[in-house]
């Protein structure tokens, strides 16, 4: 009995693991750049969890978590509320009509669907900021941000698999 | 989003307690990253020091320079006023705060500091660093408050060009260089020149320093900030100590 109390905390436990890592990402992204001199922009590392458990997980990220982070990024940000949870929450149904075709597909494949989603919800992201301030944001700024974040997908979705097998293989 | 515009003083509540909630996180955070970037800095000064050097003596000598004239001047200054019976400025005070969060990524520029109402830090007030005007507090929770920067596409404030003071307003559009609206096209205007605050509209005293002009181009007059943006660590938050009338629909405009 007791042992089955305790499968369910550790189930339950581990099942948390992508929504605390997004939320972990979340809060590190938002500190100040260790780099002296660099662009006060920080990689997208959000989108980057939000795809990946999206695709492998969706059970475990639901569109109610994903609601809760992009309030919760919002609040933090200091632009209108709302912003990120649209967004995010698109991304994930979008990107669950999808996975089927992710999964089956190589490393690259997912790289490349990860471009793709990135840029849509940066693009996105400019766009509402472009409305909501009735002018033409300058679009460097975000189109470096996108590049950096593509840079470090490989080493971060390398990470997320090691997590998934370790702590979600059963 | 559509909450924000019906309801806007509950959404600002809900903000400034997430801020406070995440502050402590955020601090134990940002601790290591200062560090990090305290040891990378130092490796790369390590590579340039005698030229650091060489530059820090020329600097100095022109410096000293500096302070023989500013101190003849703030003795003629100090007559003159005596003569005119001058009412000095309202005494400002001051807050200093650590930055603990630039959570705005690419669209919003602002930082989130350790200073809140607590500390006596209230919304409109002016945040420094000792270089020049870094941005205006937009939100101060109890124990936490959010500092506008110059470069967000939501900032204007009130300049004018130190040696012709001509007035105009600095307006930020998220990229590192704020521009000059409002300033009139035969207005003589070059390079270098100094920027400062020019106190109308009532938040901010004049004379604060914000920048030098940058570029003079068709898309009008840019400011290279004199702070830089790029790397916050402690920011003075003044509270010059000014009660303009409407001195609120200011500070809420400018969040606007």
């Amino acid at each position: 009995m007791s042992v089955g109390v305790w499968q369910r905390v550790d189930r339950f436990g581990r099942n948390l693991t992508p929504a605390a890592i997004t939320i972990a990402l979340l809060l590190t992204v938002a500190t100040p750049a260790p780099v002296p001199g660099a662009p006060p922009l920080a990689p997208a590392l959000v989108l980057i969890s939000v795809y990946y458990w999206t695709i492998h997980r969706p059970d475990l990220l639901r569109p109610s978590a994903l609601f809760v982070i992009g309030v919760l990024q919002d609040l933090l940000t200091g632009g209108p509320v709302g912003i990120n949870s649209l967004i995010l929450v698109a991304l994930h149904w979008v990107l669950v009509t999808q996975r089927r075709l992710f999964l089956a597909g190589t490393f690259v494949f997912m790289w490349f669907g990860f471009a793709l989603t990135l840029a849509s919800a940066i693009a996105a992201q400019w766009l509402i900021y472009a409305i909501a301030n009735v002018a033409l944001l300058p679009a460097q700024a975000p189109a470096f941000q996108a590049l950096l974040t593509l840079a470090l997908f490989p080493p971060v979705a390398w990470a997320f698999m090691q997590v998934h097998r370790t702590f979600l293989s059963g | 989003m559509v909450l924000g515009r019906v309801d806007p003083v509950r959404v600002e509540g809900l903000r400034t307690h997430a801020m406070d909630a995440l502050a402590p996180i955020l601090e134990a955070l940002s601790r290591p990253a200062a560090a990090a970037a305290n040891a990378i800095e130092a490796v790369v000064d390590l590579t340039n020091v005698y030229e650091e050097n060489q530059r820090l003596k020329a600097e100095n000598a022109k410096l000293l320079q500096w302070r023989q004239v500013a101190s003849k001047l703030e003795a003629e200054n100090s007559n003159l006023r005596g003569l005119l019976r001058y009412e000095p400025d309202p005494k400002s005070t001051n807050v200093a705060a650590r930055v603990i969060a630039a959570p705005g990524g690419s669209f919003v520029r602002t930082v989130l500091t350790t200073a809140g109402g607590r500390h006596g830090v209230h919304k409109g007030q002016a945040a420094l660093t000792g270089a020049g005007l870094v941005g205006r507090v937009i939100e101060a929770g109890d124990w936490t408050s959010r500092v506008l920067l110059i470069t967000d596409i939501n900032t204007r404030i009130p300049v004018m060009l130190e040696s012709s003071r001509q007035r105009a307003v600095l307006a930020g559009d998220n990229s590192e260089q704020p521009r000059l609206l409002y300033l009139p096209s035969e207005a003589p205007v070059s390079v270098g020149e100094r920027v400062v605050t020019s106190g109308h509209g009532g938040a901010l005293p004049p004379g604060v320093p914000v920048g030098v002009v940058a570029a003079i181009g068709e898309r009008g007059v840019k400011v290279q900030p004199y702070a830089d943006l790029t790397r916050l660590d402690y920011l003075r938050l003044v509270d010059f100590q000014i009660e303009p009338a409407g001195g609120d629909a200011v500070a809420s405009a400018s969040q606007q």
